[in-house]
């Protein structure tokens, strides 16, 4: 049974260049103790999905069911079963680590002694023990997101949204947090994640949805969607432009699709599947054909990749910071 | 995993009365941690008192009585008319940090952030006013009127900074940054405060501002705690109703505020998100 169900949703923002379609009729499913990753560039539409689910923001149209409780007719129904974690760490500088577990506790109706006992818990959980009773003001950018996510899980959610956990992050942080991320995965919690990064929605969901233009535009597991765009791409880089033709040649033998080559002619790319193998035989073969290298590797699909399989454009990020500010505006 | 499942049913009174009180604490951590904040409601005005009660006293008479003893109701209604506006800027900050989308994402009263904003500014402005009277008293203010008219009179100036906390509360809502607040109360709460009889008799005023003294809410606040505080003097009251009945006039104000901004705001507080 879908924990998560919604159907046409729909959102529009105005601005003075016309109205933002924010979302454009968005189905979603989230099946019961699943974790589902929603992957789009910014503007997608990812946070307006959540903020409608975690009832913030109404649908202009289209229904959404949390748990069976519809988001519209019943917000506080909702709000009782799901937790939210945020790219914007929602946590009060002004009060320490513990205080602000404890106020979170009491406000979903916990009762004193048992919001200070599952504050403490927490804090113990999220390894932030030393820093518990110190103002948050004072505290990294990795464990303010720590004191976030601890406060989504203060009732051990039904349905947990992630928005963007690990935006901003330094990359230790952010393997810390995924560590957080998997164990709760692991313990069933159902999970709905954005992300802007291929590699977080990998490491840690089941499925994942691709949305472009507030629409999903595919849908499948991590391995459906690479077999898709083609697994790892494989990169060489020639000495010599004029090899070129003859480099485009081995490479369109043992990758999966056309290859592609850069302006100058001397970068070439093509997705393969089996990697390893791929990069073994190519480099076997520009070896034979005597063609020399300055570089060569694989490298793991990115967002762009997808984006340019799926929709023919890059997931081009000034177009999208346009987008925000325009968003930004039209609210 | 079966806590969510097994959280408590209240009864939407205690609910509501549960959940006002803990954004309340929480807003009174935050004052306690924050030292401008303090300086803001304890050092302002001590200053305003000494400035204006040493600075002016000589230049200004008052018909009947002397100038400190005028003054204070003025002090008094201008700090509460101040001390208001933080209600806004602190909704406004609230909304820019994200902690609303916090507590908008939890199963609360709809108001208590509101309720909580607003009592914790009431805490706030009332340490402001015990302060201003101590530093009254040192400067040779008195009270001459009956325990219960003093009283009164501090409620009543407390009651009207509570409900202009509501009107606040929604403009903080509404701009998108809390500079914005501070600007906005600069260009509307000085000349408000100032064109009024807060600082001097109106009657002194040339005809177009003592005209817009005299209408002034202001004036009749200042007025109200005046003669419940028994510092009246023995100038004439400009023979305008809202003057003649300061008290009436500032409860029908209060009631005014409260049932127009308090619904406002419960509403616009469910639909405002902060990104």
């Amino acid at each position: 049974m879908n924990i998560i169900e919604a159907s046409g949703l729909t959102k529009v923002y105005r601005s003075k260049s016309g109205p933002v379609h924010a979302l454009a009729g968005l189905d979603l499913s989230v099946p019961r103790g699943t974790v589902k990753a929603l992957l789009g560039p910014n503007g997608a539409g990812k946070t307006t999905v959540v903020k409608m689910l975690t009832t913030l923001i109404r649908p202009d149209s289209g229904t959404a069911y949390v748990d069976g409780i519809d988001v519209v007719a019943d917000p506080k129904g909702v709000r009782r079963v799901i937790g939210v974690s945020g790219q914007y760490a929602a946590v009060d500088e002004n009060l320490t680590g513990f205080e602000n577990l404890e106020m979170v506790g009491r406000l979903y109706h916990l009762g004193g002694a048992e919001s200070r006992r599952r504050a403490q818990e927490l804090i113990d959980l999220f390894e932030l023990t030393a820093a518990g009773n110190r103002p948050v003001k004072g505290f990294s950018g990795g464990m303010r997101r720590r004191i976030d996510l601890a406060g989504a899980l203060v009732i051990n959610p039904k349905v947990l949204f992630l928005d963007e956990p690990t935006t901003g992050l330094d990359p230790r942080s952010r393997i810390a947090l995924w560590a957080v991320i998997k164990r709760l995965v692991a313990d069933g919690t159902t999970v709905l994640l954005t992300t802007q990064y291929l590699e977080e929605a990998d490491q840690l969901s089941d499925d994942i949805v691709v949305i472009d233009d507030g629409r999903v535009i595919a849908e499948g597991t991590s391995d459906q969607l690479k077999a898709q765009i083609g697994g790892h791409r494989l990169v060489v880089a020639l000495v010599e432009s004029g090899d070129g033709p003859a480099a485009q040649e081995i490479l369109a033998r043992y990758g999966a699709g056309e290859p592609m080559v850069t302006s100058d002619g001397r970068g070439l790319e093509v997705a393969v599947i089996d990697g390893p193998r791929a990069l073994q035989q190519v480099l076997a073969a520009l070896g034979a054909a005597d063609i020399r290298l300055h570089d060569a590797g694989m490298r793991r699909p990115t967002l762009d990749d997808v984006f340019l399989k799926l929709t023919g454009h890059k997931a081009d990020q000034t177009a999208d910071v346009a987008a925000d500010a325009e968003l930004e505006k039209a609210k | 995993m079966t806590a969510a499942a097994t959280l408590p049913t209240w009864n939407p009174l205690s609910l509501w009365y549960s959940d006002g009180w803990t954004v309340t604490k929480r807003n009174l951590i935050k004052i306690k941690r924050s030292p401008d904040m303090l300086v803001f409601a304890v050092v302002q005005p001590i200053m305003f008192v000494l400035l204006f009660s040493q600075v002016y006293a000589g230049a200004i008479s008052v018909q009947g009585t002397d100038y400190v003893q005028f003054l204070m109701a003025g002090i008094f209604a201008q700090t509460v008319v101040f001390g208001s506006t933080f209600s806004g800027s602190a909704m406004a900050q609230d909304l820019k940090e994200g902690i609303i989308d916090r507590f908008r994402s939890l199963p609360m009263s709809s108001s208590a952030v509101l309720i909580g904003r607003t009592n914790s500014d009431l805490v706030l402005n009332t340490i402001s006013m015990v302060i201003m009277m101590l530093t009254g008293l040192l400067v040779g203010w008195r009270v001459n009127s009956s325990v219960s008219e003093f009283l009164a009179g501090v409620g009543l100036l407390l009651l009207f900074s509570y409900s202009f906390s509501w009107v606040m509360a929604l403009l903080g809502m509404s701009v998108k940054t809390p500079e914005v607040i501070n600007n906005a109360s600069f260009l509307i709460l000085f000349p408000l405060t100032f064109i009024s009889n807060a600082f001097v008799p109106s009657d002194t005023l040339p005809t177009p501002l003592r005209v817009f003294a005299e209408w002034n809410p202001v004036s009749s606040l200042v007025q109200a705690a005046r003669e419940l505080f028994g510092n009246e003097g023995t100038a004439p009251v400009p023979d305008i109703w809202t003057m003649q009945n300061p008290i009436l006039t500032v409860l029908i104000g209060i009631t005014v505020m409260l049932v127009l901004f308090v619904p406002l705001c419960i509403r616009k507080f469910a639909s405002i998100s902060s990104r």
